[in-house]
C-alpha cells in the first residue's frame, strides 16, 4: 500500500512535465496573435508589439520557450499573466474559491444523487423511480445557463433568498450555495442513474442472494454488500466530475461573478495568455492525479477483493 | 458585450451635433437621467472590467483600463459633457497662430496625488516617454504629429526592431520645449488644426517624477492628477478610488469613494443593480434590452445616449479579394442592407442608422454623406449590381469575431443582402478577436469583415485620418485615394475651424463614391442604476460622468 | 448462464427468431425487450427523429434559413407554429432541420467516446500494471485539456472544407479526443470490480484465452455504468457542439442545429422563452428516447437477468 502510493506520486513528475509540454505546444500552435487584443479594436503600435514579444519570449522557438518555462517552474515561478500579474497570485486567489465551490457541488451531487439512486434502485419501476427518472431528465435537458439564470433571477433577485452574485474574494458558504446547487444539478442526474443501475444489478447478483439465503437480513445484505459494491463506478464518476467542475465551471462562474479557475482559463485561452493557461492547467493535472489516486485507494476500501500491490 | 474598442473618456457633444442628430435619440440621456443634485460624500460601486495593461495613460487604449485612467488623470483639456467644446483643465491657455507652433501655459497650484505640483516638464517627460519606441507604449503614436517623432522610432526589422542598428536615434522629441515651470511649447511636423482638441486624450496626461523612477510600481498603483486617486487595485476583483483632497480643478466629483467592481458578464452586473448590490452598470445586457425589459426592471433609473462609436463593414483589399473591387458592387451591397429593421429587431433601437462615416457626436459632422447608398432599396441595389455585371464570386461572406456579440447582426445583415440581391451571403465566425485581427492584419481575410471605431477625441478628423488615409494604422481595406489624402492635409493646415470642417466633409463625401467600408450604425450607450444614486449622466464616450453622480 | 450464451453478447442485433432450441442471448434479449412498453415508446421516438434527420422535408415545407426579420421573435401562431426566432426564422422548421446535425454529432460522439474509452478502460483495468499506469496517466493529461483549447487546435489544424459530413466528423473528432478519458476511467473501474469475481477466475483457471475472458465475462458484466453515462452524455455532446459552433469553429451556417439555436435563444430567456423552449424540447425528447432505450437494452442484455 505504502509503496503503491509512493510509486503513484513519483509517476506524477513525468506526467506533469508531459502535460505542461502538451499544453504549451497547444497554446503555441493556436492561431492568432497574442498582442492583437491588447489595444482595443485597433492594431497595437510596432513599439508596443516589440516590447510585448520581448517580455514574453514570444519570438523564441517552442523548445526554447518551453525550456525557459520549465527552468522557472522548477524555481517555483509560474510566470506572469499577459496583464502583468504573477500567475501564482491569480491561482492563490482563485483556487480556494473554485475548490470550495467544487467541493460543495460534489457534496450536493453525492448526497442527493446517491440517496435518489438508492431509493429508486430498491424499488425499481415504482412511482418514486419514475418521478426521479423524469426529474433527472428535466435536469439533463435544461442547459446549465438556463438553470443558473433562472435560479439567480428568482431565488436571488426576485425573492432575495440567496445572494445574487459573489461579492467578496473569500466567499462564504452561503454566497456559494446557489452556484454550487446549479453546478451540481446536472451531475446529480448522472449519480442518481449510475447508483440506481448498479444497485439494481448488484441486488440480483449471486452474493446478495447467497447472503440473504444464509440468513442475513435484507437490510444488512443491501447495506453491506450491494450498496458498497455499487459505489465503485459512482465514486469514479464523482472523482472525475470534481476535476471537471474545477476547470470547467465557466458558465456558472460567469453568471454568479465568481472569481474561479474555469473562467480564468477560458479568458486566458482567448487572449493567448500562455503562462496563465499552462499554469492553471498544470495545477488541474495535479489535482486530477491526486483525486484519481484517492479514488483508486477507495476502490480497495469499497471492495476488499481489489488490491493494490 | 460591446466591442470593447475604447480609448478615452469624458463627454463632448456640441450644440451642432445635437441639432444634426435630429431624431431626438441623441439627447435622451439628458431627458432620462435622474435630476442633478443629491448630497456630497458617501461611496458608490460601478461595473468595471479587467484592465489589459498596467494603468499607465500612454499604455492604455482599451476600455477597461481607460475608464479608470480617465477618472484619476486630468489632462490639459477636459471634454465638457454638455457643450462639446474642449475646456481648459490643467491648461491656462493653448495658443497658436499658424497651427504648427503651440504655446501652452499651465494653471499654477494643481497637484499630483503624491503632493508634487504639476509642471511643464511633467508633460514633456511623459510625452517623450510615450513616443520613445523602446518603451513600447501602445498609444505612443498619438505623439506622431510632434516634430522629431521619427527619430524616436526603431528602424530595424524582424522580431526586435530596436536591436543593433535599428536603435532609435533620439529619446527626446525636438518639438517639445520647456520654457519655464508653467509654460511649454509644441512644434508639429505639419500643420495640425485640431491639436488642442486632441490634448484631452489620456495619452497626453502628465506623469509625476515618481513614474520615471519606477514605471512598474506606478502601473500597479498610478499617481494621477485628477479628482480621484487610486487607493487599491485588487487584480481581477476591484479597483478602489477615493476623492483627492487637494484637487482644485473645476471637474471634481461629489462622492467620496468609487469602487469599480470587476464583472466578466454584463448580465451579472445588471442583476446586481436590480438587487441593489451595485450602483451603476454602464452596460445593459442584450437579454434586458429585448422588448425594453430594462425599463420595467429599472423604471426611471436608466438612460441612453448616442456615443462616438461607429460600426462599419470593411471590404478586403482588392489584391486580396478582387470580387468586390467595383465600387458599384460595394454600393449595391450597402443598399441591400435594411438598417432600420435590423436595428429595431436585433438591437432593440440601441443603435442609430449611419448615414456617413463620422459620428454625429463630433464637431464637423454632416448628415447624409453616404446619401442613397446607405438607404435600403432592394430594387436599386439589384439594378446597380447588374450594371456592375453581377457578383463574380461564389458567395458573399461577412466575417466577425465570435467571442463578442456580433453573430446576430452579421447574420441578419447577410440575410438582408441575400434577399435583396439574390446572391448567397454567409456570416462567418472567426473563433476569437486575436485570430480575427491577425487574419485582417496579414491581409488574409477575404470578403467583408466587421470593423468598429470608437473615437479617441471628439473631432471629425479622428473618424477619417486613422481609418481611410493611405497607409493609416487602422486602414484595414488598404483604401488609397490621393484626392482624399490631399483634402485631409489641407484641412489639417487650415486655421479656420469652419473651413477645416468643410474640407474634412469633402473628403468624407469621396468615401461614398469609393465605398471602402459600409457605414452600418452609430453606437448608443445604455446605463442603469440602483435607487441609491442620482445624477447619472452618460458622456459622449459612453462612460459615466463622475462629476455629477451623487448619493440620494 | 452458459458461456456460449454470453459470448453472443456484443452482437445485440435482434434477429427476431425465437424458435432456436438453444436460445441465443440476442433472441433472449429481443424477447424481453418486445414485451417492454418503454422499448416501443423509445423506438418510435427514435424512428421519428431519424426520419427527421434523413428527410426533413417530410415534416415541413418551410425553408429553415428563410428569415423574415420584420416578424422576429413573434410568439407561436397559426403561420409559424412555434413562433419565430431572433432572425425571423421559423422555429418549427429549424427544429426539424436541426435534427440531422444534432443527432449525428451527438450519436457519433457518444459511440466513439464509448468505443475508445471502453477499449482503453478494459485494457487498463484487465491488464493492470504498467499498461494501466500509462493509459490512465495519458487519460489524466487529456482530461485536463480545456475544451476550448483542444477544440480550436483540432478544428483549425484539420484542413477546411465545405463537405457537410467531413465538418461533422471534425467536430466529432474534437469532442472524442477530449471526451474519451472519462469513459475510460469509468470502464476501468467496472472492470477492476468484475475481475476478482469467481466466474472470471474460474474461466481463467480453465484456460480460457484472455480475449475470451474479456469478451465473455468482463465486458458484459462491466458495461452497465458506461451505458448509463453514455446515454446522458448524448445530450451533453449536442450542447458541446453548440458551444463550438457558436465560437465559429464547429458547424457553420446555413447548417442548422438545435444546439446553435438554443445558444442563440439564451438572450431571450426572460422575454421570449418560446425561442429557447422548442429546440430544447426536441433535444430533451431525443435524449429521453436514448436513455429509455439504453435502460431497456441494458436490462435485456444483463447476464444476471437470466
Amino acid at each position: 500500500m505504502g509503496t503503491y502510493i509512493v510509486r503513484r506520486i513519483l509517476q506524477m513528475i513525468p506526467v506533469i512535465l508531459g502535460a505542461t509540454f502538451l499544453i504549451f505546444a497547444m497554446v503555441f500552435a493556436l492561431p492568432g496573435d497574442p498582442v492583437a487584443g491588447k489595444c482595443g479594436e485597433r492594431p497595437c503600435s510596432a513599439a508596443y508589439r516589440a516590447a510585448f514579444i520581448e517580455k514574453y519570449n514570444l519570438d523564441d522557438p517552442l523548445p526554447i520557450q518551453y525550456g525557459k518555462y520549465v527552468v522557472n517552474l522548477a524555481k517555483g515561478d509560474l510566470g506572469t499573466t499577459a496583464s502583468d500579474t504573477p500567475v501564482a497570485d491569480q491561482l492563490k486567489l482563485r483556487v480556494p474559491v473554485t475548490g470550495k465551490l467544487a467541493l460543495m457541488a460534489v457534496a450536493f451531487e453525492a448526497l442527493v444523487g446517491i440517496l435518489a439512486g438508492v431509493l429508486t434502485g430498491i424499488r425499481k419501476g415504482g412511482f418514486l423511480d419514475n418521478l426521479v427518472l423524469v426529474s433527472t431528465l428535466v435536469l439533463i435537458s435544461i442547459p446549465i445557463f438556463v438553470i443558473g439564470n433562472v435560479a439567480q433571477l428568482y431565488l436571488g433577485v426576485k425573492f432575495g433568498l440567496f445572494p445574487v452574485t459573489v461579492t467578496s474574494s473569500n466567499p462564504t458558504f452561503y454566497e456559494l450555495l446557489l452556484p454550487a446547487l446549479v453546478l451540481g444539478s446536472l451531475s446529480v442526474a448522472y449519480v442518481a442513474r449510475l447508483m440506481r443501475t448498479n444497485l439494481v444489478e448488484n441486488l440480483r447478483s449471486d452474493y446478495v442472494r447467497t447472503a440473504i439465503s444464509k440468513g442475513l437480513t435484507k437490510r444488512r445484505a443491501y447495506g453491506l454488500h450491494a450498496l458498497r459494491n455499487s459505489l465503485i463506478p459512482v465514486v469514479t464518476f464523482i472523482g472525475f466530475d470534481f476535476g471537471a467542475l474545477l476547470g470547467g465551471a465557466v458558465v456558472t462562474e460567469g453568471i454568479f461573478n465568481i472569481p474561479g479557475v474555469g473562467g480564468y482559463i477560458f479568458r486566458a485561452i482567448r487572449v493567448r495568455d500562455g503562462a496563465s493557461v499552462v499554469g492553471s492547467v498544470t495545477f488541474l493535472v495535479i489535482v486530477y492525479l491526486v483525486v484519481n489516486l484517492l479514488v483508486d485507494l477507495l476502490y480497495g476500501l469499497l471492495d476488499p477483493r481489489i488490491s493494490h500491490d | 458585450m460591446r466591442g470593447t474598442a475604447r480609448t478615452v473618456a469624458v463627454a463632448a457633444m456640441s450644440a451642432v451635433a445635437l441639432l444634426a442628430a435630429g431624431c431626438g435619440s441623441g439627447d435622451s440621456g439628458g431627458d432620462q437621467s435622474s435630476a442633478a443634485g443629491g448630497k456630497t460624500g458617501g461611496e458608490i460601486t460601478v461595473r468595471g472590467c479587467n484592465p489589459q495593461n498596467p494603468l499607465v495613460p500612454s499604455n492604455t487604449t482599451e476600455t477597461c483600463g481607460g475608464n479608470v485612467i480617465d477618472a484619476i488623470f486630468s489632462k490639459l483639456v477636459h471634454y465638457n459633457a454638455e457643450t462639446a467644446k474642449p475646456e481648459n483643465d490643467l491648461a491656462e491657455s493653448i495658443d497658436t497662430t499658424d497651427n504648427q507652433n503651440f504655446t501652452i501655459k499651465l494653471k499654477q497650484g494643481r497637484k499630483f496625488h503624491d503632493g508634487t505640483e504639476i509642471k511643464a516638464k511633467n508633460f514633456v517627460d511623459a510625452w517623450n516617454y510615450a513616443a520613445y519606441a523602446p518603451n513600447g507604449q501602445s498609444s505612443g503614436y498619438f505623439m506622431e504629429p510632434i516634430e522629431g517623432y521619427g527619430d524616436l522610432q526603431c528602424t530595424g526589422t524582424g522580431d526586435d526592431p530596436c536591436a543593433g542598428d535599428g536603435k532609435a536615434k533620439a529619446d527626446k522629441l525636438t518639438g517639445l520645449k520647456v520654457v519655464d515651470d508653467y509654460t511649454f511649447t509644441i512644434k508639429t511636423t505639419e500643420k495640425v488644426s485640431n491639436l488642442p482638441v486632441r490634448l484631452g486624450y489620456s495619452a497626453f496626461s502628465p506623469l509625476p517624477d515618481a513614474f520615471f523612477s519606477d514605471p512598474k510600481a506606478f502601473g500597479d498603483k498610478p499617481i494621477g492628477s485628477g479628482p480621484y486617486k487610486l487607493d487599491a487595485w485588487n487584480k481581477e476583483q476591484s479597483i478602489v478610488l477615493s476623492k483627492f483632497a487637494d484637487y482644485t480643478g473645476d471637474f471634481g466629483g461629489k462622492v467620496d469613494k468609487i469602487t469599480f467592481k470587476i464583472y466578466t458578464e454584463s448580465d451579472a452586473a445588471y442583476n446586481d443593480v436590480i438587487a441593489s448590490n451595485l450602483d451603476i452598470t454602464d452596460e445593459i445586457p442584450t437579454s434586458a434590452l429585448i422588448d425594453d425589459k430594462y425599463k420595467q426592471d429599472l423604471p426611471d433609473r436608466n438612460a441612453q445616449k448616442e456615443t462616438g462609436v461607429i460600426q462599419t463593414v470593411t471590404f478586403a483589399p482588392t489584391k486580396v479579394d478582387p470580387n468586390y473591387a467595383d465600387p458599384k458592387i460595394r454600393q449595391a451591397i450597402s443598399m441591400a442592407i435594411d438598417r432600420d429593421t435590423i436595428i429595431k429587431q436585433i438591437f432593440n433601437n440601441t443603435r442609430v442608422p449611419a448615414t456617413g462615416w463620422v459620428s454625429p457626436v463630433v464637431d464637423g459632422y454632416k448628415a447624409d454623406q453616404c446619401g442613397e447608398y446607405c438607404t435600403y432599396d432592394p430594387t436599386k441595389a439589384k439594378a446597380l449590381l447588374q450594371e456592375a455585371g453581377g457578383f463574380k464570386g461564389d458567395k458573399i461572406t461577412l466575417s466577425y469575431n465570435a467571442d463578442a456579440a456580433h453573430k446576430d447582426w452579421t447574420e441578419a445583415t447577410c440575410n438582408s443582402i441575400k434577399q435583396a440581391l439574390g446572391v448567397d451571403c454567409v456570416a462567418t465566425g472567426v473563433v476569437d478577436f486575436a485570430t480575427f485581427r491577425t487574419q485582417i492584419a496579414e491581409r488574409k481575410m477575404k470578403g467583408m469583415f466587421r470593423t468598429g471605431w470608437q473615437m479617441d477625441y471628439p473631432s471629425i478628423e479622428n473618424f477619417l485620418a486613422p481609418i481611410f488615409k493611405t497607409g493609416a494604422s487602422s486602414n484595414d481595406g488598404d483604401y488609397s485615394n490621393p484626392e482624399f489624402d490631399k483634402l485631409l492635409t489641407q484641412a489639417a493646415a487650415s486655421t479656420d475651424e469652419a473651413e477645416a470642417n468643410s474640407l474634412y466633409q469633402q473628403a468624407e463625401a469621396l468615401l461614398a463614391q469609393d465605398m471602402p467600408a459600409i457605414p452600418m450604425w452609430y453606437g448608443k450607450t445604455t446605463m442603469g442604476w440602483s435607487d441609491k444614486v442620482t445624477g447619472v449622466k452618460i458622456t459622449a464616450f459612453g462612460t459615466i460622468d463622475f462629476s455629477s453622480v451623487a448619493l440620494k | 448462464m452458459t458461456e456460449a450464451a454470453v459470448s453472443e453478447a456484443p452482437t445485440s442485433t435482434p434477429e427476431g427468431g425465437d424458435s432456436a432450441p438453444a436460445r441465443s442471448l440476442a433472441s433472449d434479449a429481443w424477447r424481453t425487450m418486445r414485451s417492454n412498453p418503454l422499448f416501443w415508446v423509445s423506438s418510435v421516438l427514435i424512428v421519428i427523429f431519424t426520419l427527421m434527420a434523413i428527410f426533413p422535408s417530410l415534416f415541413t415545407s418551410t425553408n429553415p434559413t428563410e428569415a423574415i426579420l420584420r416578424d422576429a421573435r413573434v410568439r407561436p401562431n397559426a403561420d409559424a407554429w412555434f413562433g419565430r426566432d431572433i432572425q425571423g426564422y421559423d422555429i418549427y422548421a429549424r427544429c426539424i432541420y436541426g435534427a440531422r446535425a444534432s443527432i449525428l454529432v451527438g450519436l457519433l460522439t457518444t459511440v466513439f467516446t464509448t468505443l475508445v474509452g471502453g477499449i482503453v478502460g478494459v485494457f487498463a483495468g484487465y491488464v493492470g500494471g504498467w499498461t494501466d499506469t500509462i493509459l490512465s496517466r495519458l487519460g489524466d493529461v487529456f482530461f485536463a485539456i480545456p475544451l476550448l483549447l483542444g477544440a480550436v487546435i483540432v478544428l483549425v489544424t484539420l484542413p477546411a472544407t465545405d463537405n457537410y459530413f467531413y465538418i461533422v466528423l471534425k467536430v466529432v473528432l474534437a469532442l472524442v479526443v477530449l471526451g474519451w478519458p472519462s469513459m475510460a476511467r469509468l470502464m476501468r473501474s467496472s472492470v477492476i470490480q468484475v475481475k476478482p469475481n469467481d466466474y472470471v477466475q474460474a474461466a481463467r483457471a480453465l484456460g480460457a484465452s484472455p480475449w475470451r475472458v474479456v469478451r465473455s465475462h468482463i465486458v458484459p458484466n462491466a458495461l452497465a455504468p458506461m451505458i448509463v453515462v453514455a446515454t446522458i452524455n448524448l445530450g451533453a455532446y449536442i450542447s458541446a457542439e453548440a458551444t463550438l459552433s457558436y465560437l465559429g469553429i464547429g458547424l457553420q451556417p446555413p447548417t442548422v442545429s438545435w444546439g446553435v439555436d438554443i445558444s442563440a435563444a439564451v438572450v431571450g430567456m426572460r422575454t421570449t422563452p418560446h425561442m429557447l423552449f422548442f429546440p430544447s424540447l426536441f433535444l430533451s425528447l431525443t435524449v429521453l428516447a436514448f436513455i429509455m432505450l439504453g435502460d431497456v437494452v441494458r436490462d435485456a442484455l444483463d447476464p444476471k437477468n437470466r
